[in-house]
C-alpha cells in the first residue's frame, strides 16, 4: 500500500515468514488504513531480533512442576494477553513427519475430556476475547487477549488442553485438509515461497531447519490422529512450557491462578532438544527458480549464522556473543532507507527497487544472515546481484566505521521505548527468547549489550559469517518466453 | 420494577463501555483554529499522531490512477531544505517514524516520536505536507518501486482477485480503479501532477487529526498551529459521484496456472451512516466475521476442510457500500465451496441469525471492544476514524450501546436486506473445475 514498501519489498523482507504459521488467517479490516500500516511497520521493525530491554521489567517465577511464569504489567487498557509457549517446534519432529508440530497446533482447538471441539473458542468469544496460535521451527504458542476480569477463564481452559486433549479421526481428518489448503495458499501458489523452501533445504545440509514448518505435502497427507497425539504426549508438559501474562495485572494476581490451574498438571520427562547439527560446509550453492508467474525477479544470499543460543552453548559468558554484533551489522547494511544497501543500490546507483538484509538472532540452533536485492523494472538481475556482492566484498575488505556503529546502536536502542507501547510486544519478545535458549536476564540486558558492540566485533563477526562456502544464493527469475 | 431493571442494564452497559483509563478523549482547538482529538497518556515518553485529509485515490484524474498513492510515497522523500537522504536520515537518526498512505476516500499520515524529539518530528511533518520537493531522483526511484510492486501483483492471485472484483462491482466508477494505479497510468504521472495534488488536496478544512501519548492539550495546541496553519484554508472543490454497485450475479474466471483458486465475492452493502449499520455489522460477524465461530468458517473450513481462510466483511465507502468476502481452495473444490457459501449467504438472508447467535455475537463484539486499545498508534487511528465518520467525540463510550441495541427482529430484517446470493458477483482466479463464467474478465490495465 505504501510505496516505499511495495509488494516486492515486503515479500523479500518476509522471506522467512513461512517459518511461523498461525492457525487462523488474521484479517485487519480496520477502517483506518493508516493504522494498519503503522502496525505493519512496527512488526517489521520488531521482526529481526530488535528486542527491548530494561523496559519491560517483568516478574518471573517457576511452579513446582517446572512451568516458568513471566508477568509483564502494562496498564494501558484493562486487558491482558495470556500466552502459553511450548519449547517444541517443527525442528523436533520425527523423520518423515514434517508438519506434525503445526498440525498438532491446529488440533489443539478440537476439544478435551471435558470440552467439545471448538468449545474453548466459543467460550473465549462469548467473553469478548480474541485468540490465535502459531508454530515455528523452535516453538509453538497459543494466546488469548481478554478483559482483565476474564483471565481466570482462559487460564482454566488453556491449562485444560495442556493435559487433556482428546482427538478423533472425525475432527482430525478435515483439519488435515485445511492444512493442505494452507500449504497451497502459502507455498504452492507463490513461486517466491517455493524457492524459499528449496533454498532452506539447501542451506541446511543436516539440521531439520531444512524442513518447512508446514511440512512437505506428501508427509502432511500421512499425518494422523496417532502422530499428533504421540507428539503431544512427548512434548506438551508444564516443565516444557512458558506461561506469559502481560497487561493490566500483577504477578501477585497471576500466581494463585497459575498454581490453581497449571500447578496441578504433573510434570513428565521431556527429551532434550538435541537436533542433528550442521557439518562444516565446503561449497557455495546456487538455486534458481524460473517461472512464468514471476514478474519481479530477485536474488537472496543466505549465510549460516550464529544465533544467541548457538553462540552461547558451552559458555556462560554473554560477552563476545556474535548475535549482538550481527544485529548491528544488519542495521548498518539493511536497516531502512539510509542503510548502506538501500543508499548505494537503490538511491545512488539506481539499479535496484529494493535491497537490504535480514537477521534473526532468536533461533535455538544456527540461524541465517540474508541479503537481498530486486532490480528496478526492466533492469538487469545479474547486474543487481553483482552490485550487491560488491557491497559485501567492500564490507569484508574495509569493514564498518565507528561512526556507523554508533549510529546503528543508537537507532536499535531507541526502539526499546517504542517497545513498551504495544501490549503485544513484551509477551512475544519473552516467548521467543525463552523458547530459543535465552533468559529473561538476556532480554533485559539487550540494550547494554547492543551498546557494548564495537566496530571491531562487527567486522570480526562479518568475516566469520559471510563466507561463500556456507552460503546459498536463491534466484527468482521470470521464465523466458520462447 | 421494569425501570429498575433498565437502570441496572444501563449500569452494566456503562461498565462494559469503559476501557476507561486510556480513552478520555479531549477536543483540542489551537489558537489558529486547528482541531485535534487527544488522548493524553504519559506512561511512556512517546506520542502517536494519525491524520487524514478527506479525498483520496477516487479523485485521481482518469489516466493518472495511482497519483494519491505516489504522493504518499514521495512527500517524505525530501522537503524544505532537506533532500531525500537528508530527510530520511533525520528520521532515522532521531528514531522518528513518519509515513503516508492513500485509500480510495482519504489521504492519511502517521507519526510516532519520542518526547525528546517531538518538536523536530512535527517540523518534519510540516515540511512533508507543505514543502515537498519532488526531486528527480526520488520521483524516479519511488515510481520504479511502485511499478515493481505492480509487476509482482500482476501474477499474484489474491491481488488479481481483489482488483478484478473491484472492477466488476464498479465498472465505470473511480472505486473500480486500483489505489496504486496500473502499469500504464503510473508512468504518466508527472511532477506537475504531484505538486497539483499537494496544492489542491492538503487543506485545513478536509483535515482530521488524532493524537495519543505524552503531551498536554496546551503543548499540542502550539504544535498544531506550527504544523498545520501553513496549509491552505480550503481544499479545491472535488466531488466523487455516488456509485451504483454493478456486477449482480456475474461469475468471472481469470485463468491462472495455480493449484489453488483464489475467490473474491461481493455485492452492495450498507453504509456507515445507515441506521441499520450496527445490525448489519453484528449479522455479518455471525455469517463470516473473525474468530472460529462464523457460519462460513464452520461450514467451509471446520466441517469439510475446504479452505484455510474464508470470511466476509462490510466495506462501507463514502459513496457506496459493499459486503464482500473471500475463500481459497484447490481448483477441484471451488464449485463445492461456492455452493456452500451461496447457500449460507441465502440462509442468512432468509432467516437471519438465531437468538443464541445474536446474543453470542453481541457479547463478543462488546466484550472485545477494549482489545482495540492495545497501542497508542491504534487509538490515534480510531480517533481519526471517528472524525471521518462523524461518530462524535463520545463515540467510544456509546459504541457498545449501539451493538447492544440490535434486536432479533432488526437483525433478521437487516439480514434480509443485506444478503442475496443471486446478486453475488464472484471472481475466481485459478484453474477451477465446474465453474461456468457468465462474464468476461475485465482488462485490469485499462
Amino acid at each position: 500500500m505504501h510505496s516505499r514498501r511495495p509488494a516486492v519489498f515486503v515479500a523479500l523482507q518476509r522471506w522467512g515468514a513461512q517459518r511461523t504459521l498461525a492457525i487462523r488467517h488474521e484479517l485487519d479490516r480496520s477502517r483506518t488504513r493508516a493504522l494498519v500500516l503503522a502496525l505493519v511497520v512496527l512488526a517489521v521493525l520488531w521482526g529481526p531480533g530488535s528486542l527491548a530491554a530494561k523496559v519491560f521489567d517483568p516478574q518471573t517465577f517457576t511452579l513446582d512442576n517446572g512451568l516458568q511464569v513471566v508477568v509483564v504489567t502494562n496498564r494501558r487498557a484493562p486487558i491482558v494477553t495470556h500466552m502459553v509457549w511450548y519449547k517444541v517446534g517443527a525442528a523436533d519432529e520425527a523423520p518423515g513427519e514434517s508438519g506434525n508440530a503445526h498440525f498438532l497446533e491446529h488440533l489443539m482447538f478440537k476439544g478435551t475430556r471435558t470440552l467439545g471441539p471448538g468449545e474453548f473458542s466459543k467460550i473465549i468469544a462469548r467473553n469478548g476475547g480474541r485468540e490465535n496460535a502459531f508454530t515455528s521451527h523452535d516453538y509453538t504458542a497459543y494466546y488469548q487477549m481478554v478483559a482483565r476480569d476474564r483471565l481466570d477463564i482462559v487460564m482454566k481452559y488453556e491449562a485444560d488442553r495442556m493435559a487433556n486433549l482428546v482427538l478423533t479421526d472425525e475432527v482430525v481428518l478435515p483439519e488435515r485438509d485445511v492444512v493442505l489448503e494452507e500449504r497451497r495458499s502459502r507455498v504452492s501458489n507463490d513461486p517466491g515461497a517455493k524457492l524459499a523452501e528449496m533454498v532452506n533445504a539447501t542451506l541446511y545440509l543436516n539440521h531439520p531447519y531444512r524442513l518447512p514448518v508446514i511440512g512437505w505435502e506428501h508427509e502432511i497427507k500421512a499425518l494422523n490422529t496417532e502422530t499428533a497425539l504421540a507428539f503431544y504426549r512427548r512434548w506438551y508438559a508444564p516443565n516444557n512450557a512458558i506461561l506469559i501474562v502481560a497487561g493490566d495485572v500483577t504477578a501477585e494476581e497471576v500466581r494463585p491462578l497459575a498454581e490453581k490451574y497449571y500447578g496441578v498438571i504433573p510434570a513428565h520427562p521431556v527429551p532434550a532438544r538435541v537436533r542433528p547439527q550442521e557439518p562444516p560446509q565446503f561449497a557455495p550453492r546456487r538455486v534458481t527458480l524460473e517461472s512464468a508467474r514471476v514478474r519481479q525477479p530477485s536474488v537472496s544470499i543466505l549465510y549460516l549464522a550464529p544465533s544467541y543460543h548457538s553462540d552461547r552453548v558451552g559458555t556462560d559468558e554473554s560477552g563476545g556473543n556474535r548475535a549482538y554484533a550481527l544485529q548491528v551489522l544488519d542495521e548498518i547494511m539493511g536497516g531502512g532507507t539510509t542503510s548502506r544497501l538501500y543508499r548505494r543500490l537503490v538511491v545512488e546507483q539506481g539499479i535496484a527497487a529494493a535491497a537490504g538484509s535480514a537477521y534473526d538472532a532468536h533461533s535455538f540452533d544456527l540461524t541465517t544472515f540474508r541479503f537481498y536485492v530486486s532490480p528496478r523494472p526492466g533492469g538487469d538481475l545479474d547486474a543487481a546481484e553483482a552490485a550487491l556482492r560488491a557491497e559485501i566484498v567492500r564490507l569484508l575488505k574495509d569493514g564498518v566505521s565507528d561512526e556507523e556503529v554508533v549510529a546503528a546502536r543508537r537507532r536499535l536502542v531507541a526502539q526499546a521505548v517504542y517497545a513498551r507501547d504495544s501490549l503485544s510486544t513484551a509477551p512475544n519478545v519473552f516467548g521467543r527468547a525463552l523458547t530459543t535458549g535465552s533468559t529473561v536476564a538476556d532480554v533485559e540486558a539487550w540494550p547494554e549489550r547492543i551498546q557494548a558492540v564495537s566496530a571491531a566485533e562487527v567486522n570480526a563477526a562479518a568475516r566469520a559469517v559471510l563466507r561463500d562456502v556456507q552460503s546459498v544464493t536463491g534466484v527468482l527469475r521470470p521464465k523466458p518466453t520462447s | 420494577m421494569t425501570r429498575c431493571f433498565a437502570f441496572l442494564a444501563a449500569l452494566v452497559l456503562l461498565a462494559m463501555a469503559g476501557p476507561a483509563r486510556a480513552v478520555e478523549v479531549q477536543r483540542v482547538v489551537s489558537p489558529g483554529g486547528i482541531e485535534a482529538w487527544l488522548v493524553e497518556d504519559h506512561t511512556n515518553p512517546i506520542l502517536s499522531l494519525d491524520l487524514a485529509f478527506r479525498g483520496g485515490a477516487a479523485l485521481d484524474p482518469a489516466g493518472k490512477e495511482g497519483l494519491a498513492n505516489m504522493v504518499s510515497g514521495l512527500i517524505d522523500e525530501g522537503a524544505g531544505p532537506l533532500d531525500s537522504q537528508a530527510f530520511q536520515g533525520r528520521l532515522q537518526e532521531l528514531s522518528i517514524r513518519l509515513s503516508f498512505n492513500a485509500s480510495l476516500d482519504t489521504f492519511g499520515g502517521t507519526l510516532q516520536t519520542l518526547s525528546e524529539t517531538r518538536d523536530e518530528a512535527f517540523r518534519l511533518l510540516r515540511l512533508a505536507l507543505t514543502e515537498p520537493r519532488f526531486d528527480a531522483e526520488p520521483v524516479t526511484r519511488i515510481r520504479s518501486q511502485i511499478l515493481a510492486g505492480l509487476a509482482q501483483e500482476a501474477e499474484d492471485p489474491r491481488s488479481i482477485a481483489r482488483r478484478t472484483l473491484s472492477k466488476v462491482l464498479f465498472p465505470d466508477h473511480p472505486y473500480g480503479r486500483p489505489v496504486s494505479g496500473t502499469q500504464l497510468s503510473v508512468p504518466r504521472i508527472t511532477v506537475e501532477d504531484l505538486r497539483t495534488f499537494v496544492k489542491e488536496r492538503f487543506a485545513r478544512d478536509t483535515l482530521v487529526i488524532g493524537v495519543v501519548g505524552d503531551i498536554t492539550a496546551q503543548e499540542l495546541a502550539r504544535l498544531l498551529d506550527e504544523t498545520f496553519l501553513a496549509l491552505p484554508a480550503t481544499a479545491a472543490s472535488a466531488a466523487v459521484p455516488s456509485a451504483a454497485v454493478a456486477g449482480d450475479g456475474a461469475v468471472v474466471v481469470v485463468e491462472k496456472d495455480v493449484p489453488q483458486s483464489v475467490v473474491a465475492f461481493g455485492h452492495e452493502g450498507i453504509r456507515r451512516d445507515d441506521p441499520d449499520y450496527y445490525a448489519a455489522y453484528v449479522v455479518n460477524y455471525i455469517l463470516g466475521g473473525g474468530g472460529f465461530a462464523s457460519r462460513l468458517y464452520k461450514e467451509v473450513r471446520e466441517k469439510r476442510g475446504l479452505a484455510y481462510s474464508v470470511y466476509s466483511y462490510l466495506n462501507p465507502l463514502d459513496h457506496a457500500a459493499l459486503v464482500v468476502g473471500g475463500v481459497a481452495t484447490q481448483n477441484g473444490r471451488v464449485a463445492q465451496s461456492l455452493e456452500i457459501i451461496r447457500r449460507e449467504w441465502g440462509r442468512m438472508g432468509e432467516t437471519g441469525p438465531s437468538a443464541q447467535e445474536l446474543d453470542d455475537a453481541k457479547t463478543y463484539l462488546t466484550g472485545s471492544f477494549p482489545l482495540r486499545f492495545s497501542s497508542s498508534g491504534r487509538i490515534a487511528g480510531m480517533l481519526v476514524g471517528m472524525q471521518l465518520e462523524n461518530l462524535g467525540i463520545d463515540y467510544l463510550d456509546r459504541r457498545n450501546a449501539f451493538i447492544e441495541a440490535v434486536t432479533l427482529d432488526q437483525a433478521r430484517r437487516v439480514a434480509r436486506r443485506l444478503y442475496d446470493p443471486d446478486r453475488l458477483a464472484v471472481v475466481v482466479v485459478g484453474h477451477p473445475t465446474g465453474v461456468t463464467p457468465t462474464a468476461p474478465a475485465p482488462d485490469l490495465d485499462s
